[in-house]
């Protein structure tokens, strides 16, 4: 006879692995993106450096968010490994908020910034501080989809063993994001300022 | 509307020189006949469901064989058009190339034989053997290895698209350096259809690592420590380590390419404050490990292939991994001895030609295992041993070159020289290539269930050899004559010429030698009666692979076995300890979820390349929702029963001999010459056309 729950357990523990892995590469990624932002964001040829550009008060009112939304997402995960259905959705439901929330102060910095004509296409600087972020805006955009997705599917099926995995690796992500986020917020916007 | 629908593509894009369409006819003339063939022998739904959506890491294997092979005949075709032009274009005359078409040429060639050639082979062999010598029954996920994998065949497609869809290929050598590959320098697709290419088989090649590395880390069977795990094993959790360190970094910088020229962004622009030395920088932080991760399995197949052939156990097991451990360590601290010449301070440059060199300690130390594990042994020469003997001799031309190089004041004079490819050429043919075949013919007779025919196997060898020799001394030759890579056209008072001719002639006997390869396999497939392997163990093989039938049954071993020592099979043998108890076993259900992501991430990137957004986001939503569906579903495995496993052994133990008696006369005898293989096929042919069945088959 198969041992299942054996076997689950020893497949629970391989993709939990192979996620970690997974976030390493992801982190290559954006390690690439910070090491050219660092050597692009003196370049800006002529045009506004970042300490005319950023607003310190977004920057750190996003930060705010997103770290909320990480604790509530702590929070969440708690609830699905006891199965507390509703608790979960709620928690999760607060972090989705809190996680769009934080993508709407983004992307109303990025259309201020396009319309007042600080476009990636003017120079290096913008170029690599729009790439940065916006990856980073794009992953927590794959997360919220994510996260609801899942959502979906525990109002579906109710809160079964599966949907509590999913869970914990998407916080992991989420987590990983707001480590991340917490990089930019130093080296991207406090950095201008330095 | 229409730009909505098509974007750039328009009549104009199709091909229209003589050489893009008779590529084109040559394409869409082998679909035709695969389609033909597939239709009046009803194998569509075959196709279909025992191989394109099979999740089996040994028929993901062999896929990954047959493209490879396929793409290896394609890069080769590009090599005797170059040195045909470099014979031709003297003086007056231009050749049979036009420079850009020339440039275009070089380019594929690099890309195809390092991604879809080199990384094919070496992808398919990990597939094949890893988990068959950790005793595993399948990958840690087998979804992310067929999605690996049609990535990679959707990079190959993107390819050879320009074929069929025209437009052109990147005409900027294999790594398309900034700002040359920016949009001002290269306003046509073809660096389009090179960054999506490598883009999407780049982001396989990332999950597959990831998956290997789970699977040798995690799945491994129970007694199997890490110290008692195969070299072939060790050498591939080293490789796919480095390629989750550094294709990442191609992921990051082909993104920021593709960011400059169709966003208009500044990063590697010589204007608006970019920096092109970046790029060059960022690409060779990939591309130098790159190549490692090619190396380092060939290094383990050696491994296997030395200690099997020499019938003892590898001499230090322990320092052959901790060289392997050496190389893929200091193999990313190396890169920038690509470009000593940009410009960098002398001690910046002495740094890395230093490393460059201490390189060599750890390869060495695998050499003298290699040749310690000779000493005294009893030494069997058939095809793989010889194709490691082959390796040694050009992989130390091809190393000691690379010392040469390493010297930044050498560099300088060498420095893009016929040189440089000549010593690269010797580490990939010599090592990778040598490394492939002999880990084929090793490990054929697992694959197919019988032994390759030795005779045709040994003049393809030696082939390979004597035109390797006549292609690459030359070269090595005019690179210090003066030479530069990548030249079309010369004066004759260069006194290139004869050299060049050399070489192309050389390039002729290697054509040989592959097309004996492929003889080989035919004739061994004719003869296969005779050359039937049923032990499952032709070279008396020391770890697990060998344990189970040739070709393994699709769940690989009816009994997980435990391990005691490094050697296991050859204890297990010693010993007479065999389990012939069956047990349930979980299997995972075939699925096309691979196929479909690599589809649509073929369309991303089609779109992108002719700047048709519609294609992009409606093939992006696909994605998404594909993924949504697939996972959170619930029902990925079923139970295959203890029974069935046993009804299934003696189904499969029955049906040895009765094919032995379908055999006809002429493959009779042991060893098939080239002539009799001739023969053979005349026979054949004359059979079919007298309307005979196909009895022999």
């Amino acid at each position: 006879m198969v041992n299942h729950k054996a076997h689950q357990a020893a497949a629970d523990d391989r993709v939990m692995f192979g996620f970690w892995v997974y976030l390493m590469t992801d982190l290559l990624v954006f390690s690439v993106l910070f090491a050219v932002y660092a050597v692009l964001h003196g370049n800006t040829v002529g045009g506004d450096a970042g300490r005319d550009l950023f607003s310190l008060p977004l920057a750190l009112q996003e930060t705010i968010l997103l770290l909320t939304s990480s604790f509530t997402c702590g929070l969440g995960l708690l609830a699905a490994r006891s199965y507390k259905k509703w608790q979960t959705l709620i928690c999760f439901g607060i972090t989705f908020l809190l996680g769009a929330l934080f993508l709407s102060l983004e992307m109303k910095e990025f259309t201020e910034f396009i319309r007042e004509g600080q476009t990636l296409q003017l120079n290096a600087f913008l170029s690599s501080f729009f790439v940065l972020v916006g990856t980073h805006g794009l992953h927590i955009t794959s997360g919220l989809l994510w996260m609801a997705i899942t959502m979906a599917y525990i109002l579906k099926r109710g809160l079964n063993a599966p949907l509590v995995r999913k869970l914990a690796l998407l916080s992991l992500f989420w987590h990983f994001l707001d480590i991340v986020w917490i990089f930019i917020f130093t080296i991207v916007y406090l950095g201008a300022y330095s | 509307m229409r730009e909505f629908w098509l974007g750039r593509l328009t009549s104009h894009s199709l091909p229209h020189d003589w050489v893009m369409v008779g590529g084109t006819a040559t394409f869409i003339a082998m679909f035709l006949f695969a389609a033909v063939i597939l239709t009046r022998t009803k194998r569509w739904k075959w196709l279909w469901n025992d191989w394109l959506t099979s999740v089996d890491p040994k028929k993901i294997g062999i896929m990954y064989f047959l493209v490879a092979g396929f793409m290896l005949i394609r890069g080769g075709i590009d090599v005797i058009l170059m040195w045909l032009q470099q014979v031709l274009a003297v003086d007056g005359s231009q050749g049979i190339l036009s420079a850009d078409h020339y440039q275009q040429i070089f380019t594929a060639h690099g890309n195809i034989m390092v991604f879809f050639v080199a990384m094919g082979f070496i992808f398919g062999l990990i597939n094949y053997i890893v988990p068959l010598q950790i005793g595993a029954r399948d990958l840690a996920s087998p979804l992310l290895n067929t999605l690996g994998f049609w990535l990679y065949v959707g990079g190959v497609v993107m390819i050879n698209m320009f074929f069929v869809f025209g437009g052109e290929y990147a005409a900027t050598g294999w790594l398309a350096v900034a700002p040359l590959s920016g949009i001002d320098f290269s306003p046509g697709v073809g660096v389009d259809y090179w960054i999506w290419s490598l883009q999407i088989s780049g982001i396989g090649t990332t999950l597959g690592a990831i998956n290997f590395i789970m699977t040798i880390l995690k799945m491994r069977a129970p007694g199997m420590t890490l110290g008692k795990m195969p070299l072939f094993t060790w050498a591939s959790l080293f490789s796919m380590l480095m390629a989750v360190a550094v294709f990442p970094l191609l992921t990051a910088t082909l993104f920021l390419q593709f960011f400059d020229r169709y966003f208009g962004a500044h990063f590697f622009t010589a204007l608006g404050g970019g920096d092109p030395m970046m790029y060059t920088n960022l690409i060779w932080m990939w591309g130098h490990p790159e190549v490692y991760i090619l190396m380092l399995p060939a290094f383990g197949i050696f491994s296997e292939v030395v200690s099997t052939f020499s019938r003892k156990p590898i001499a230090s097991y322990t320092a052959n991994v901790l060289g392997m451990a050496g190389v893929s360590v200091l193999a990313l601290s190396v890169w920038l001895h690509h470009f000593f010449t940009m410009g960098a301070s002398s001690d910046v440059n002495a740094f890395f030609g230093l490393v460059t060199l201490v390189i060599s300690i750890p390869t060495a130390v695998l050499f003298f295992t290699w040749i310690a594990t000779m000493h005294k042994g009893l030494i069997r020469f058939d095809t793989p041993m010889l194709w490691f003997l082959g390796f040694v001799t050009i992989f130390t031309i091809g190393g000691v070159s690379g010392l040469v190089l390493a010297f930044p004041p050498a560099d300088f004079q060498l420095h893009n020289s016929l040189f440089l490819v000549a010593h690269f050429h010797s580490n990939v043919i010599g090592g990778v290539l040598f490394g492939i075949f002999s880990g084929i013919s090793y490990w054929f007779p697992k694959i197919a269930g019988f032994r390759l025919n030795e005779r045709i196997g040994r003049n393809a060898f030696w082939c390979w050899i004597i035109g390797f020799c006549m292609s690459f001394i030359p070269m090595y030759i005019l690179g210090i004559m003066g030479a530069t890579r990548r030249l079309d056209h010369y004066e004759s008072s260069t006194g290139y010429q004869p050299f060049f001719i050399i070489m192309l002639l050389g390039g002729i006997v290697i054509a040989v030698g592959l097309t004996l390869q492929i003889v080989q396999i035919l004739a061994s497939i004719i003869q296969r009666g005779h050359l039937r392997d049923n032990t499952g163990d032709p070279w008396n093989g020391r770890t697990l692979e060998w344990a189970t039938a040739s070709p393994p049954p699709f769940y690989n071993f009816t009994v997980i076995p435990h391990v005691m020592t490094r050697d296991a099979f050859l204890d297990m043998k010693r010993l007479g300890q065999f389990d012939q108890q069956y047990e349930d076993i979980l299997i995972p259900k075939n699925t096309a979820v691979g196929i479909y992501i690599a589809i649509l991430a073929f369309l991303v990137g089609f779109g992108f390349v002719w700047h048709i957004n519609s294609l992009v986001v409606i093939s992006l939503i696909g994605i998404i929702i594909i993924f949504a569906k697939r996972a959170f579903s619930e029902d990925s495995e079923y139970t295959l029963r203890a029974e069935e496993v046993e009804k299934l052994e003696a189904k499969r133990i029955a049906k040895v001999p009765a094919h032995e008696k379908e055999v006809k006369s002429l493959a009779d005898e042991e060893d098939m010459s080239v002539w009799d293989f001739v023969r053979y096929v005349i026979t054949f042919a004359m059979d079919i056309i007298r309307n005979k069945k196909w009895k022999t088959w």
